[in-house]
């Protein structure tokens, strides 16, 4: 009798804890895993692509963490926006797991992907992230853990926020969606995604009643303090401003004031004292990018005089070669 | 503001300034400084508002840049040319470089802060 290699056997078992959505989705391997699931790359033979699936893991409350996937099922398909990733199908396992599909993501997480790049790429990069982040507010979510490990950086520079499982329904706070998802129909179409993306980061908690949700340095107070079930989106505010912080400092050089006074503003340990909205951030931070005094900053006379000479270098140049010419012309002449 | 009415602005109160600075320059010439001032405006406004005119249909910095430059030393060209009538003396240079500076400056102006155009 042959026996097997080690290697071999690992390889079986870890096919045989493949998930088994069904004919349509072939899932190939596992490739992130979090506090609540694991996401898997698979193909989706009816439509001939790649796709992200994400399934609850087996241990613990599986009741409970069935329900909060199939809330972010249903929070994911409220978000049709182009920095949210997309869901396609939902479904439930042989082994009566519930599951969802979403587009598989390729590219890199914000932190790694805006390392590389210039501050002002940087800056419209986190502009995108706000876009989306505001489009879920306007949609009644808060996702409650924005950190740069949930957004991701596609191929082409397109941002997408990832991780919406203990995100918040502001106009159903307490009525946390709890149906289970539908059986699988052999004959329905159904949708398979997976996300190129680390697990989620260490030290994230997770959400249920009186638990610290969120990830350590980039929840806001009230959130740290256990009441998430309150968090708005200031919350989200917080966690954008402390997503921006990560990024900028990354490469460890100091921050032009305002920038560090608009960071500061968003991450004010009190609520009030945030800017009201993604929105009211984002502005601010155009305001910067486009060289105009920001909100969170009142500025000294000698560096309005700095910002107006670094947004109107040409111009003062050639006003000066101006002046030059003419004195020039002045001392030909009184030769 | 849109791009002519900057072009004219700027050409108007640009020349206005190169005129003055005949005082400076050319001391000699200040009882004409009038007529001068009102020349080099009027250069200025004529060039400007061509400069502005160029930068709505062509909306390119360096071509625009290129084109004040023309026309700041092509409006300036026939008051270098002259002899001045209480001296005698010619100051080509003295008048063409600042007049085709102060073009340069006005297609910079209009190409860079113009409002474009709105499309209907």
């Amino acid at each position: 009798m042959t026996s097997l290699s080690d290697a071999a056997v690992r390889q079986l078992q870890a096919t045989l804890e493949l998930p088994d959505p069904g004919d349509r989705y072939e899932v190939r391997e596992a490739i992130g895993r979090g506090g609540m699931g694991i996401v898997y790359l698979a193909f989706d033979h009816a439509l001939g692509r790649e796709v992200a699936l994400k399934v609850v893991t087996g241990a613990g409350d599986s009741a409970d963490l069935a329900a909060r996937l199939s809330r972010e099922a249903q929070v994911l398909a409220r978000l049709e926006h182009p920095g949210i990733v997309a869901i396609y199908d939902v479904g439930v396992l042989a082994d009566g797991r519930p599951f969802y599909v979403m587009r598989r993501v390729r590219g890199e997480t914000f932190a790694h992907g805006a390392a590389s790049r210039g501050r002002g790429e940087q800056l419209r990069l986190f502009l995108q992230v706000c876009d989306a982040v505001a489009f879920a507010h306007a949609r009644g979510v808060i996702h409650r853990d924005i950190t740069p490990r949930n957004v991701m950086v596609g191929e082409f520079g397109e941002v997408l926020v990832l991780d919406w499982g203990v995100a918040r329904l502001m106009d159903a706070p307490r009525a946390v969606p709890t149906d289970p998802l539908p059986a699988p129909d052999a004959h329905a179409e159904s949708s398979v995604s997976s996300i190129d993306r680390p697990a989620t980061a260490p030290g994230a908690a997770r959400t249920g009643d009186g638990v610290v949700i969120g990830t350590p340095g980039f929840m806001p107070p009230e959130q740290a303090g256990g009441a998430a079930r309150e968090a708005d989106q200031r919350a989200d505010v917080f966690g954008l401003g402390a997503t921006l912080r990560d990024v900028l400092s990354a490469n460890g050089t100091a921050l032009p004031r305002p920038l560090a006074a608009i960071i500061r503003r968003a991450t004010e340990g009190l609520p009030a004292d945030r800017y009201p909205s993604a929105t009211a951030l984002a502005a601010d931070v155009r305001r910067w990018l486009d060289g105009v005094p920001v909100e969170a900053y009142r500025e000294n006379v000698f560096e309005r005089a700095a910002r107006l000479y670094a947004r109107n270098r040409p111009l003062v140049l050639l006003l000066f070669a101006y002046a030059v010419v003419r004195v020039i012309v002045l001392w030909w002449r009184g030769i | 503001m849109n791009k002519p009415l900057l072009g004219l602005a700027a050409g108007g109160v640009l020349g206005v300034l190169d005129g003055l600075t005949a005082l400076v320059s050319a001391p000699e010439v200040a009882p004409e400084i009038l007529t001068i001032v009102i020349g080099s405006m009027g250069k200025g406004l004529m060039a400007g508002i061509l400069i502005g005119w160029f930068a709505r249909k062509v909306n390119n910095l360096g071509i625009g840049v290129a084109f004040g430059l023309a026309m700041g030393a092509l409006f300036a060209l026939p008051f270098a040319l002259g002899t001045d009538p209480t001296t005698g003396k010619v100051y080509f240079w003295e008048i063409l470089i600042p007049g085709a500076l102060v073009g340069l400056i006005v297609g910079y102006l209009t190409q860079r802060y113009g409002e474009r155009p709105r499309a209907t």
